[in-house]
């Protein structure tokens, strides 16, 4: 994989769940995480990748970087901002 | 001594099939109704009408089986509660609004002081015929803006800022007007394609867009007897003074040019719609 400048804490699949359980099941693992770690989402191509990083944005955390896998999937990484 | 009907139907007292009684409509605006009104309305209710209110599809509020003998004490009632009678017939009907973007995470504008303001400005005035604003707060147009003589609709003009941007690419993925192009991490706005809807300043994670609101404005939409999808004139307007500039006009031009009993769209069909177009265009440029 390609440098990414950061190091990931933790990674989640939320390609097996639907909306609204897609941003639920992140959320969930965020929270496991401590402030300023960073978290690796797969996650699918169409709703999810449009909807998922905007309400991560809207919960506080930093949205560092989405790569298209080329394949209907996306890696998200979020840091966490806050407890 | 004969009843005047005109001035009961203007005053919101909607003659019913029953003799002497009436449906009253309430003064609604944006949609809006608090808490302390929806009380004095259950009252009206109780005491005079029958025990329930009907929904207009305006947003408005009728209390049905008013009795001709208690007009003046259910206006009263009313007015304890901080509730004022409707209109009906020939003049500036309710005007509609969703909730906008004090409440909604689509809206583009903010609707309920708009609305509040239009009806400051408008509200009841006489014309030859119906006249109905809507107010609508983003391009999925809950409030179905194109059905009103005048319906505006919430937008945002957006521009990219590049060093907030992550080149993530969802701003690409949910414009669903095909505007927005990414190359080697310059994102392209395609002004001509945009269609102020906001899906890429609201799906941005870094909130690598700038955004300023404004107004479409569309005229002359019917949806009774005959149906007609109401048409913007010009672009997108940016600011309040402008809005309120091209509202004067398309009121003024109505009420200078129909006949009594025609509503906007058969006017602008009869006296030509390049007269509209001029008029709304020097409203626009601040020309009038």
């Amino acid at each position: 994989m390609a440098d990414l400048g950061f190091e990931v804490d933790d990674t989640v699949d939320i390609t097996d769940v639907n909306c609204p359980v897609t941003f639920v099941k992140t959320k969930v693992a965020l929270e496991e995480l401590d402030e300023g770690q960073i978290l690796q989402v797969h996650l699918n191509d169409g709703e999810p990748v449009q909807n998922v990083p905007r309400s991560i944005k809207e919960e506080g955390h930093e949205v560092l970087k989405l790569i298209d896998n080329g394949d209907g999937t996306f890696e998200l990484y979020i840091k966490k901002v806050g407890d | 001594m004969a009843t005047d009907y005109a001035t009961l139907k203007k005053g919101g007292f909607m003659k019913q099939r029953q003799k002497d009684t009436f449906s009253l409509r309430l003064s609604v605006v944006g949609g809006q109704v608090t808490a302390q009104q929806l009380v004095a309305i259950t009252e009206v209710a109780n005491r005079f009408g029958k025990g329930y209110i009907h929904l207009t599809s305006r947003q408005g509020v009728e209390i049905p089986y008013i009795k001709l003998e208690d007009i003046d004490k259910v206006k009263d009632a009313l007015a304890e509660g901080g509730v004022s009678p409707g209109v009906c017939g020939p003049r500036v009907r309710t005007i509609t609004a969703c909730q906008g973007s004090e409440v909604c995470p689509n809206g583009c504008i903010e609707t309920e002081e708009l609305a509040k303001e239009l009806n400051d400005r408008y509200f009841g005035k006489e014309l030859p015929h119906k006249f109905k604003f809507g107010i609508t707060g983003c391009q999925n147009n809950c409030l179905k803006a194109e059905e009103n003589d005048l319906g505006i609709k919430g937008g945002l003009r957006v521009s990219w800022i590049e060093d907030k941007c992550i080149n993530c690419g969802v701003c690409a993925k949910v414009c669903r007007e095909g505007a927005i192009k990414i190359e080697d991490g310059k994102v392209s706005l395609d002004n001509d394609k945009c269609n102020y809807c906001g899906r890429c300043a609201f799906s941005c994670p870094t909130d690598a867009y700038d955004t300023k609101p404004g107004y479409l404005v569309s005229f002359a939409g019917l949806f009774g007897n005959k149906i007609s999808k109401g048409v913007e004139i010009v672009p997108f307007v940016e600011d309040k003074e402008t809005l309120f500039r091209i509202c004067d006009a398309a009121l003024k031009f109505f009420k200078e040019n129909a006949n009594p009993s025609e509503r906007f769209k058969f006017t602008i069909d009869r006296v030509g719609k390049e007269k509209l177009d001029e008029a709304i265009w020097e409203a626009y440029k601040g020309n009038n």
